[in-house]
């Protein structure tokens, strides 16, 4: 642990809550602003495995298929089978007696960061380009191509988080070692 | 044989340290055979061919002047191995130090490895926010310029990506090179506010545990970070090597926790949210993740490991004559700081204890020397080290008995240079 740590502590409680210009060895200033959780709404795209985070609307695998040809197949294939070991996101099984294919299917432990993580991050050219109720139901697509839910199943805040994963239980938390 | 070079060359087995030439290093600090890289043994004093030195016509002709930012030398142009870019991975890859160039322990900011997901942001500082939410008394929104004045620290830290050397799990690669194959490691000073002094001021509540760290790049690539490390020693990274973050390090500010895989000092920081579990990001779940022989998956696998490496003579150099060379490298560990680090020169059967050149602070690199005799027989370079807590950097025959080869990342394994009795130094598994 640094030594200046303590010495920082003891200052802010110290500092009377006013922000400072700049700081002295004294007061540590404080110049965030206040901002409420409501504000970040746009901003935080945060959805969690517990179902925090996930924005209004719906989607069906079905609705998802032209979107994912049209937005996602030039780079993961029309199938998921994709174009490189880095986009592949169907198939493997993890009990294989190769080194496994790890996939959205095989591997990934919750349901929520394929929404999450499509949200954010994809279309890897325009990341950020479909709305909330496209980004629904391309994940639809990609959970129904790997066989973890049917063609027509609704995903939205509620039921997209609680989809299976078969791999759900492989993972071993190591975060106790720092 | 004249007197002088007899004593220049003359090796007591008192002086041997371990097999196949290995040097008490008493040779490199009083015998003058250093000089970087690969050093030749001296003409005879007395007995140099002729030379007569002239004054050099860079003497006679005034050179251009000051110039507003600095570059390097025409005859010393270091460069990182890139990757292509790829139109289905935009901006997406990694690039590698220069290892077997570098000398000391600071990377110079231009030579510093990369590794995008989604390129590098084009940020315009006074348009950045770092908004502190979640499970605090008070959600904060910072602005660039307000951090500035904050009180700061500087430490000196490695980073190294959790997938560095990554290839020697696979075998192959006998062209491999120090910068190739772990060039995803540099060192520098790091400038910034202490995460925890932001966190205060936020006020985290009793219940929380873990925070999210997401970048402002196109990714919005997020980590999840437990509490107890944000607290004690994550920096808020605002200057690398004295200069601002440079904009593929994370400008304008970079989330910077000391020892730990690289991936998870996100770059370009955004958003931090106090929460009470992890996030489970697609970068801790789909990858940096390490599926063992039984199957299940190691994640959140946070310090790297302790390792070293010797980066010259190394891969696809060449030793060209017999005498005694500065065998040198670099070694670091998450857990701490480095105690020892020895060298062995016939695959590790026996080992000497090199010279630690550097000062040997916690989470930084350390500079490591040993004087070798090369007589032309074929020899395999080694170097393993020893950190403060007492870990010593495994072989890799080890590393894959305890993680076999599904697994790609974390890999500290001790690395093999062969060099052949026409001197070529290449990759080798022994
Ligand atoms: C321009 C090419 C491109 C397009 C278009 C694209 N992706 Fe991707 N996708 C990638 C790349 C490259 C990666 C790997 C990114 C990385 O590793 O940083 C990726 C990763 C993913 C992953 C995570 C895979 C894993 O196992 O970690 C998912 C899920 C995904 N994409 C879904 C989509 C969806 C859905 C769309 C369409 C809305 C889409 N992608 C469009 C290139 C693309």
């Amino acid at each position: 642990m640094f030594t200046y740590k303590r010495l920082l502590k003891a200052s802010t409680l110290a500092a009377c809550g006013v922000a400072m210009l700049v700081s002295t060895a004294q007061e540590q200033v404080k110049l965030g602003q206040t901002i409420s959780e409501a504000s970040l709404a746009e901003f935080d795209l945060i959805a969690e495995p517990g179902g925090m985070g996930f924005p209004p609307g719906s989607g069906t695998a079905r609705q998802g298929r032209t979107i994912f040809e049209s937005r996602c197949a030039l780079c993961h294939g029309n199938n998921g089978e994709g174009n490189s070991a880095a986009t592949v996101l169907v198939g493997g099984n993890m009990q294989s007696t190769d080194s496994p294919l790890r996939t959205v299917g095989s591997y990934w432990p919750y349901a929520s960061t394929v929404f999450d993580f499509i949200r954010r991050a994809m279309p890897a050219n325009a990341p950020k380009s479909l709305t909330d109720e496209e980004t629904y139901q391309v994940a639809a697509y990609v959970l129904y191509l790997n066989g973890l839910v049917a063609e027509d199943e609704i995903m939205n805040a509620q039921s997209l988080p609680q989809v299976r994963m078969p791999n759900a239980e492989g993972f071993i938390d190591q975060s106790h070692i720092q | 044989m004249t007197k002088s070079s007899k004593g220049q060359n003359k090796v007591l087995d008192l002086d041997r340290v371990a097999a196949n030439g290995l040097l008490s290093r008493r040779h490199l600090l009083s015998a003058a055979l250093g000089g970087a890289g690969l050093a030749m043994a001296r003409p005879v004093i007395g007995q140099e061919p002729g030379i007569k030195l002239e004054i050099p016509a860079w003497s006679k002709t005034p050179g251009p002047g000051t110039s507003p930012y600095g570059s390097s030398s025409a005859h010393a142009r270091l460069e990182r191995q890139s990757g292509f870019g790829n139109p289905l991975y935009p901006g997406g890859g990694a690039s590698r130090s220069p290892l077997q160039h570098l000398q000391g322990t600071i990377t110079p900011n231009s030579l510093h490895f990369e590794r995008h997901h989604a390129g590098i942001p084009a940020i315009d500082p006074a348009g950045h926010k770092l908004v502190i939410h979640g499970l605090v008394r008070q959600p904060l929104m910072f602005d660039y310029e307000d951090l500035l004045k904050y009180q700061m620290v500087s430490k000196i830290y490695f980073l190294e990506c959790s997938g560095n050397s990554g290839a020697l799990l696979y075998g192959g690669n006998p062209d491999g090179t120090a910068q190739s194959l772990h060039g995803l490691v540099s060192c520098a000073e790091w400038t910034g506010i202490p995460l925890s002094v932001l966190l205060e001021e936020a006020g985290v509540l009793p219940e929380a545990r873990w925070i999210a760290a997401v970048g402002g790049d196109a990714a919005s690539m997020g980590r999840s970070i437990p509490l107890d490390k944000a607290m004690d020693d994550s920096l808020l990274a605002l200057f690398q090597n004295g200069e601002p973050v440079r904009p593929e390090q994370g400008y304008p500010i970079r989330l910077f926790n000391p020892g730990w895989e690289g991936n998870t000092s996100v770059k370009w920081l955004t958003q931090i949210k106090v929460t009470r579990n992890p996030l489970q990001f697609r970068d801790e779940t789909s990858k940096y993740t390490d599926t063992l022989p039984d199957r299940s998956s190691l994640q959140f696998t946070f310090p790297m490991d302790v390792k070293s490496l010797i980066t010259s003579p190394s891969g696809q150099m060449r030793v060209t004559q017999g005498g005694i060379y500065r065998v040198t490298g670099i070694a670091w560990s998450g857990a701490g700081s480095i105690r020892r680090v020895e060298v062995s020169a016939d695959g590790g059967q026996t080992w000497g204890d090199a010279l630690i050149e550097s000062q040997q602070l916690d989470k930084a690199l350390i500079r490591f020397s040993i004087p070798w005799r090369w007589d032309g027989a074929p020899a395999v370079l080694q170097s393993r080290a020893t950190d403060s807590a007492g870990n010593v950097q495994p072989t890799r025959d080890a590393v894959i008995a305890a993680k076999g080869t599904i697994n790609r990342y974390h890999n500290p394994c001790i690395q093999s240079w062969g060099v052949n009795t026409a001197g070529e130094v290449t990759n080798v598994y022994v």
